[in-house]
């Protein structure tokens, strides 16, 4: 062996180790800071770790944006959805008179709250876009109450994570973190365009996320769970999407 | 060390620049290689992925706003991967948007990252103004003139040309590089509702979400005829030399094919 390979040799090995512990403090620290997707392992782990890592790094504070009256669409497009269950059905006959959101988990205070019961609580509404990771989007202006508002009536236990939320459609269920959870924008939906937010696009309660795309906005929401841990929910991915084959985080 | 014994073992006048050692050329450096390669597998993965994400909704507009109860500006004739869209085919093509976008994603980031490195090093070594910028002599419209036609008659390139570029491939690349390349990924972000969130000026400045998306097709399409071009020009000049010189790094000089 010459010098020169020799050199070669020890100066790149020692770049190789640098670069592993490097990237080990890194990922550490982006652990710390909750940079890390739960659908972070496979072969697409690395893309979907740095959407979200780079989406919680740049968009803590950031507001989707809000659109005028005047930029509504004219019909807000209710897409295709699995048939609707004969439990809803029952509910849906009944006005959803009956239909309960039941918050779980880390709270203080666990139960079961009436479409009634929601419609009490601060009324919000926000014209903003819904777009569908297939192309096509619309404005519409959406009406509830924030999310984080029902999370302090529940009273969320200081080391909680994650909100995951589930559809009464038993394959759909999701999650988001705590920062899109107490998000200004991320309403528990009930209204839309003035009027009760249609079966077609997911009455009688949707989740609304607008800072994601729309596979994130779960229909018929009819269960809040809160946790520190999305590995004992479904497969451990963190929602039923990343299961079918789509990335858990869908802000782009 | 196969490379280096072949070549004579003199250093380069100038890092970056194509040079001339005996009668093989350096017409690729290291850096221009590696990231020639990583671009190429890149683009070829967001292609595929691109057009598997098209097939769910091929359908473009103009503005803010588009879906399937809203016009058109255009449609690709061509089936879709959803039976909400009315393509006039009798079938359903299989979903493949979920590895398709994991797969879109992964490769931007790989080819914005290469890109970088790659800009920065092509600043930095010289390389943009010593092998992309026109050369002196060139700056002019009959060179313009005499390179397009030069094309258009297929003449063979130079043999004393082999370790530089001409100009219209130069002007060629500068485009692909400061126009297409940062005009994709501007557009590309600005259909993410995450991204707009933090930077809304990237979606407004471009006439509203549907607009960026048929900007970005349309950007998409312009690289792949760049893509199919390129390859037709490597072909034309000699596949395997220029193939080998983006492989080695080398090519052979004006005495070899003399």
């Amino acid at each position: 062996m010459t010098d020169l390979s020799r050199r070669k040799l020890i100066k790149s090995g020692a770049v190789a180790a640098t670069g592993i512990a490097g990237l080990g403090v890194g990922i550490g620290l982006a652990k710390n800071y909750g940079l890390i997707p739960p659908d972070c392992g496979g072969i697409w782990g690395v893309g979907e770790t740095l959407n979200y890592a780079a989406y919680r790094l740049l968009t803590n504070h950031s507001m989707a944006r809000e659109f005028e009256r005047s930029e509504i669409s004219a019909k807000p497009l209710a897409n295709e959805m699995p048939p609707l269950t004969d439990e809803f059905k029952t509910l849906q006959a009944g006005g959803f008179a009956d239909w309960r959101l039941t918050v779980d988990g880390m709270v203080d205070r666990p139960g079961a709250f009436s479409l009634e019961q929601l419609k009490s609580y601060p009324r919000r509404s926000q014209i903003t876009q819904l777009a569908c990771e297939e192309g096509w989007s619309y404005v519409a202006e959406w009406t509830g109450v924030p999310l984080s508002h029902v999370l302090e009536v529940a009273g969320i236990k200081p080391k909680a994570k994650y909100v995951v939320y589930f559809s009464i459609d038993p394959d759909w269920w999701d999650s988001i973190d705590m920062s899109d959870a107490l998000h200004p924008q991320t309403y528990l939906a009930y209204g839309m365009n003035g009027g009760d937010l249609s079966v077609g696009n997911g009455g009688p309660l949707r989740m609304r996320v607008p800072r994601q795309l729309g596979y994130k906005n779960v229909k018929f929401i009819t269960r809040l769970t809160v946790t520190d841990d999305l590995k004992k929910f479904g497969k451990g991915l963190g929602s039923a999407s990343p299961e079918g084959g789509y990335s858990w985080f869908a802000g782009v | 060390m196969g490379e280096t014994q072949s070549v004579p073992q003199k250093p380069a006048p100038e890092a970056g620049a194509l040079s001339r050692s005996a009668n093989r050329l350096l017409r690729h450096t290291a850096l221009v290689r590696t990231t020639h390669w990583i671009t190429a597998s890149a683009f070829l993965a967001l292609l595929v992925s691109g057009i598997e994400i098209v097939i769910s909704h091929p359908r473009f507009y103009w503005g803010e706003n588009g879906n399937v109860l809203t016009p058109v500006l255009f449609k690709l004739p061509i089936p879709s991967s959803r039976s909400l869209v009315p393509t006039g085919y009798g079938y359903v093509l299989p979903d493949q948007n979920g590895w398709s976008r994991y797969l879109h994603f992964q490769s931007a980031w790989l080819a914005v990252l290469t890109g970088f490195v790659y800009v920065a090093a092509g600043f930095l070594s010289g390389h943009f103004r010593k092998n992309l910028l026109p050369r002196a002599e060139d700056v002019s419209w009959r060179a313009l003139g005499s390179s397009i036609a030069g094309h258009l008659r297929f003449v063979q390139p130079d043999a004393a040309d082999a370790g530089s570029y001409n100009l219209l491939q130069r002007l060629t690349y500068l485009f692909v590089i400061f126009a297409l390349g940062p005009l994709v990924i501007w557009t590309g972000l600005a259909m993410s509702p995450a991204f707009t969130s933090a930077f809304p000026a990237s979606v407004t400045l471009l006439g509203g979400r549907q607009s960026a998306r048929t900007i970005h097709f349309f950007v998409a399409v312009s690289l792949l005829l760049f893509l199919l071009v390129h390859v037709g020009m490597v072909w034309f000049a000699g596949f395997r030399s220029r193939m080998r010189a983006m492989i080695t790094g080398r090519i052979d000089g004006p005495v070899e094919d003399a």
